[in-house]
């Protein structure tokens, strides 16, 4: 009947829309206008105390964008950035595949205990976390330094890159291992030729998880790297808090922005190209 | 000296007995099957041939060669899972040529076997498929030829048919004898399905409980069950509760309580005055209408209280004037004749006297 499978029809788009509807309003007011403000404020000229100067007077103007081009030492600190984000979601990678591994191997009862102890450093302040490195690293004569910086890093977002894994490697059918093995496959190959393909999606999602927060992360550097070692995210946060310049903060962090989205389109290209999983 | 020597094996876990002293031998080139009803230790014994378990008892020899201490994947078994297991990351050519590439195989061999097997299950243009876009009769054949492309002395199936629909299920049985056929490869089948066994297999191994009731081929586990349990297990039998009264080299007497005296063949050795019953096939006995003609030797009257038309057969449910219910097939050959005698009909049920086997209790 045409009548009451329209009206179904009808009801499901409703539904449909209620339940996307505030989701996407969300997105829209806290993160697409600010986008949009951030990019419009990129093409300001800074105010004198701060803020934006007034339009009227000054009008657009792409000096943020001129002043990021002329100076080699911004694309050089991205850089710095893009290697330290890499470098960390590697290490992160190389730790909590074993871990995950370790954890999804675990009898049931054990298993959740394992996970609980890997969510558990968020009961504690962030920032006091960050303090306790100080005083680890400190007397080990690390502090402010690369090596520090990559050390917090790593610590904070190991998590991040641990659940997804676990998560993956959790639907895994030990059935296809054993089959692997009932085929020829010693121990390294049933790895390298089933669990980690078949783990790819988790490891490209953790990596996000990690890479991309790292990308922005001031905090760490800023704690454990001391003044000497400043990465993008401390740089717009400079921009914003202590140069007044709001249009520079404002450039710096839509090229990041569109630097992570780059990232991010590259590694869901990448999923679709290895099919369903 | 037999492909694969099973020497009283015996697996426990905790206090079940899941295999219990099992022995067998299975020959080269030989369809062999294991069949028995679900959790008689059917997967136990497979596990225990493909390395992923050990005997707590007991001795498998390959080749002659002890396979104790040999892990799965050094032996030349390969096995297909009534899940399948198909890699799903791997395409179906991938799939096929896996067990080549683990075996180092060099790149034009894998090319080539792995080609020749995906014409040899008939999904030559599947190779770039996945996994998840092939219907379940061709996933089977996937891994059907990742079980054989590397020539494995052994091929062990757990149930592969399983999960098909009747069909189908019908039409791999087919392919599945040719296939074995055309590679030689030996084959280990596992089916809790009897018909699927009678029709497939050189040999069938009979369990129940973890032991084998017995060890035969097709025809003589059909026609000479050795006792209750195979009689039941495969193929529909009518059970006539009798003792013996006399025996010679000629045949049985039996007394059947209520019905009189009967007439049966001899197989082995059976005592007189033992207790037991003829197992006879329903397509042994013989429905006339002649009631009258009860008395005669193998001669009983009843009535007709159900009968189902198949079309080529019709299958009679009779219950005997002793309140015996025996299942009788007549065949519908001849035009006009697909059926005879309606519910109530007196009937007589007859019987040669070289039809059917005694079991002792
Ligand atoms: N790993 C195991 N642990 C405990 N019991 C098991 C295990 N594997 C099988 N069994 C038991 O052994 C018996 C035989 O199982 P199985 O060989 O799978 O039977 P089948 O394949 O004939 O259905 C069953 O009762 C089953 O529950
Ligand atoms: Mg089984």
């Amino acid at each position: 009947m045409p009548a009451s499978s329209s009206r179904t029809d009808r009801s499901a788009r409703l539904t449909r829309w209620l339940v996307t509807l505030p989701p996407a309003l969300f997105l829209v007011v806290f993160f697409l206008i600010p986008a949009l403000i951030m990019a419009a404020a990129s093409f300001r000229e800074p105010g004198e105390f701060g803020g934006l100067a007034p339009l009227a007077e000054r009008g657009f103007s792409l000096d943020a964008y001129r002043f990021v081009l002329d100076d080699v030492i911004y694309a050089w600190i991205l850089a710095k950035s893009f290697a330290v984000a890499g470098l960390t979601t590697l290490l992160c990678l190389v730790l909590a595949y074993p871990l995950a591994v370790l954890i999804v191997r675990s009898p049931k009862r054990r298993r959740d205990l394992l996970v609980l102890l890997v969510i558990l450093p968020f009961a504690s302040n962030f920032l006091i976390r960050i303090y306790a490195w100080m005083i680890i690293l400190g007397p080990l004569d690390l502090l402010y330094s690369p090596v520090a910086v990559i050390v917090g890093m790593v610590y904070v977002h190991l998590p991040f890159m641990i659940l997804p894994l676990y998560t993956n490697l959790e639907k895994h059918d030990p059935a296809l291992l054993e089959a692997a093995q009932d085929l020829g496959a010693g121990g390294w190959a049933r790895f390298w030729c089933v669990t980690w393909p078949l783990s790819l999606p988790g490891v490209l999602s953790g990596s996000a998880l990690v890479f991309i927060p790292v990308l922005g992360m001031f905090a760490v550097p800023e704690l454990l790297g001391g003044t000497g070692d400043l990465l993008i995210g401390n740089l717009i946060k400079e921009q914003f808090l202590d140069n007044r310049d709001w249009p520079l903060g404002a450039a710096l962090s839509l090229l990041l922005t569109l630097a992570v989205l780059a990232v991010a389109g590259l590694s869901s290209a990448l999923t679709r190209n290895r099919g369903q999983m | 000296m037999a492909l694969l020597e099973i020497r009283n094996i015996t697996r426990r876990f905790g206090s079940l007995e899941a295999v219990k002293d099992v022995t067998l031998d299975i020959e080269a080139g030989e369809f062999f099957t294991l069949l028995g009803p679900s959790g008689c230790g059917k997967t136990t014994i497979l596990r225990m041939i493909a390395g992923f378990d050990a005997p707590d008892a007991g001795e498998l020899y390959l080749d002659g060669r002890p396979l104790a201490g040999m892990p799965p994947e050094k032996r030349p078994v390969h096995t297909v899972f009534q899940s399948y297991a198909l890699f799903p990351h791997l395409t179906v050519a991938g799939n096929i040529a896996f067990p080549l590439e683990m075996a180092g195989r060099s790149r034009d061999e894998i090319r080539r076997r792995t080609t020749e097997t995906l014409a040899l299950v008939h999904l030559e243009d599947k190779g770039d498929a996945f996994p998840h876009e092939l219907s379940g009769g061709q996933k089977q054949r996937v891994a059907l030829a990742r079980g054989l492309v590397n020539k494995p002395r052994l091929l062990l199936l757990d149930e592969p048919l399983g999960a098909l629909d009747a069909k189908l299920r019908e039409r791999m049985q087919g392919e599945l004898i040719a296939l074995q056929r055309e590679v030689g490869v030996t084959f280990v089948f596992v089916t809790h399905a009897q018909q699927e066994a009678l029709a497939l297999s050189h040999r069938i191994a009979v369990m129940n409980e973890g032991r084998i009731e017995q060890l035969d081929v097709p025809e003589a586990l059909y026609s000479t069950p050795k006792n209750r349990f195979v009689a039941d297990f495969i193929g529909t039998i009518n059970l006539i509760a009798a003792a013996v009264v006399e025996a010679s080299r000629h045949g049985l007497r039996l007394a059947a309580p209520g019905l009189g005296e009967i007439a049966a063949p001899v197989h082995g050795a059976v005592a007189v005055g033992s207790n037991g019953a003829l197992a006879i096939r329903p397509e042994h006995l013989r429905i006339s209408g002649h009631a009258d003609r009860a008395g005669l030797k193998n001669h009983f009257a009843g009535a007709v209280v159900e009968y189902l038309f198949l079309g080529d057969v019709t299958v009679y449910k009779v219950r005997l004037d002793n309140g015996l219910l025996l299942e009788a097939l007549a065949t519908n050959a001849g035009p006009g004749r697909a059926r005879f005698h309606e519910i109530g009909d007196r009937v007589s049920v007859e019987w040669r006297h070289d039809a059917g086997v005694f079991l002792p209790d």
